[in-house]
């Protein structure tokens, strides 16, 4: 899994950062904000086109410019 | 004096039918001209003066890769000034000149309009064609991909090698707030979340100058083609960027390049601000590296984007400061662009998920990375990919950027006013405003002028050859004391 471990993910800030940027880290904060992604994710299993494969093979362009 | 940076954004869509065996520039033909026929007139584009081939560096092209220019496709001229056409297989969306960066952004949504309206138009003026579904995305991850340029008045006494010093550091690094994101490296057919980019198009910029668009795409394209006074302009074109969905990211794109050119102009960009030794590799590196930290070889060592961004917005605070900032638009948008400037990079400096409301790459890679975790999908499910376009969707019901949370800057019903008005502060007023106040006389149009038929030979044409004449306040009164066509070439002395 070399190519995995070479892959950089965005960066979780750590306490001290959040401070220095005065977001709020309250945990009622923090699970608001996982409610909200919690009910996209439920949006996107309903409006994600059905049969992915299939969409994603037929999405075919001509180069353009 | 810095010039006005009269501006303009071109986007050519993605495009899908229900039938999936359907020739694209059909269906291209199709919507355009049901968009078309859905309004009350109809006047074509005129190509005179098209010179796509014309290269900054001082030569006419002599390759037969010179872009062509397409004559027979589907073409037409909006009230709002724009152009509606066919590119080659694509239906493309060109706003009018505009006269500041939120502005464009403004007509930049407006074209986003008019491709939804021109979809509901196909369901009704052809009711037997399979359903059209338009993204407004840069690439099909099969290895195809398609444009979204970026225009610029600049004055043409400032050398084209200039332009593009200055420059090539921005192109560069611009897409770490730029970026539409990406799930895979389609070139070498690594179609997984593990191989996420920042950028659409990075991976298909292979050279640092020239004039191609279609292959060997280069960092700074040198066409010279300033539909205006070639004596005192130069239009740059600029073709490495993606097409954003969020209109934070559309105003940065436009208004960091603005300040960039202005600042040249006026000789008040640092004389490094880290020059990347390879540009090209340097595109790929960034547009690989989500966590925006990884460092490239530059005249002044190794730098990250971050850092030579940072060096840009320094030299702008310091430009700015105690300016009116006209050429920019005012001291408002001059404010809101060091305002979203800073906030970008330092967002993602401490956390790039912080920026998910506002940079494009972000919230779909908080999209993506939620997605896979809900549902503890391998990186090459193709629903993560599904979700990569899907995002682009333009279609309210099925659209994700639109779910995503994006912060808008755009009125909505100023956008659709948009669709129909043109702006107020350059050429593109008398353009429109000519349009539809004598539709039937108006027999074509093109950047720098418009041609009446007003019933007697010869055909008048109306040049516009200054981007920055034939705007509401000047024109406004003519237009107000013609009855028709023929008074209004009558006032103009035409």
């Amino acid at each position: 899994m070399a190519e995995q471990e070479r892959t950089q993910r965005p960066k979780q800030a750590d306490h001290s950062q959040d401070v220095e940027t005065g977001e709020p880290t309250s945990s009622a904060g923090a699970e608001q904000l996982k409610a909200d992604l919690d009910s996209l994710l439920d949006e996107i299993d309903l409006v994600l086109e059905d049969n992915a494969e299939e969409f994603v093979r037929n999405y075919v362009q001509k180069g353009g410019e | 004096m810095a010039l006005p940076k009269v501006l303009g954004i071109e986007t050519e869509y993605g495009i899908t039918s229900a039938d999936p065996l359907a020739d694209p520039i059909v269906t291209s033909t199709l919507l355009v001209s049901a968009y078309a026929q859905s309004l009350a007139h109809h006047s074509s584009w005129d190509f005179e003066g098209e010179s796509p081939h014309r290269d900054a560096r001082g030569s006419q092209c002599d390759s037969d890769r010179a872009p062509a220019v397409e004559r027979h496709l589907a073409n037409t001229v909006l009230t709002n000034g724009a152009r509606f056409y066919v590119d080659h297989a694509h239906p493309e969306y060109s706003s009018p000149e505009c006269r500041t960066p939120l502005e464009a952004v403004l007509f930049d949504v407006a074209g986003e309009i008019v491709m939804l309206e021109a979809m509901e138009a196909v369901k009704r003026v052809y009711p037997e064609a399979p359903e059209i579904v338009v993204y407004k995305n840069n690439s099909d991850a099969k290895g195809q991909s398609y444009g979204c340029h970026e225009n610029y008045l600049v004055d043409r006494s400032v050398a084209f090698d200039a332009i593009a010093n200055a420059l090539i550091p921005h192109f560069v690094t611009r897409q770490i707030y730029c970026g539409s994101g990406k799930v895979g490296l389609e070139r070498v057919g690594a179609l997984d979340l593990e191989h996420f980019q920042i950028s659409q198009r990075a991976e298909f910029f292979e050279a640092v100058e020239g004039l191609e668009t279609t292959i060997k795409r280069p960092i700074i394209n040198t066409r010279d083609e300033p539909h205006a006074d070639a004596s005192q302009f130069r239009r740059l074109h600029v073709i490495i960027g993606d097409a954003n969905c969020s209109q934070v990211a559309t105003f940065l794109k436009l208004a960091t390049t603005s300040v960039i050119l202005a600042m040249l102009e006026d000789g008040a960009l640092p004389e490094s601000v880290g020059f990347p030794l390879d540009p090209v590799h340097a595109v790929h590196l960034i547009s690989q590296d989500s966590s925006v930290t990884v460092a490239i070889p530059t005249d002044r060592g190794s730098m990250t984007a971050l850092e030579i961004q940072y060096q840009y917005l320094d030299a702008a605070t310091h430009y700015l400061d105690g300016k009116d900032a006209t050429f920019l638009g005012g001291p408002a948008i001059a404010s809101m662009l060091l305002e979203r400037w800073r906030a970008a990079l330092l967002g993602l400096s401490l956390d790039p998920l912080s920026m998910a409301s506002t940079i494009d790459w972000v919230a779909k890679w908080r999209l993506l990375s939620a997605f896979a975790d809900r549902h503890q999908l391998r990186p090459s499910d193709p629903r993560l990919q599904a979700i990569d376009l899907q995002y682009h969707d333009l279609r309210p019901e099925r659209s994700l950027a639109q779910r995503a949370g994006l912060e808008t800057i755009i009125d909505p019903d100023s956008a659709l006013s948009a669709c129909t008005n043109p702006p107020e502060n350059t050429r593109a007023w008398f353009r429109g405003t000519a349009l539809s106040r004598f539709p039937s006389e108006v027999v074509t149009a093109n950047w720098d002028s418009v041609v009446f038929d007003i019933g007697e030979d010869p055909l008048r044409r109306v040049p516009m050859m200054d981007p920055m004449r034939g705007t509401k306040a000047s024109t406004e009164d003519i237009f107000a004391r013609s009855q028709s066509a023929r008074q209004l070439l009558d006032l103009l002395g035409q």
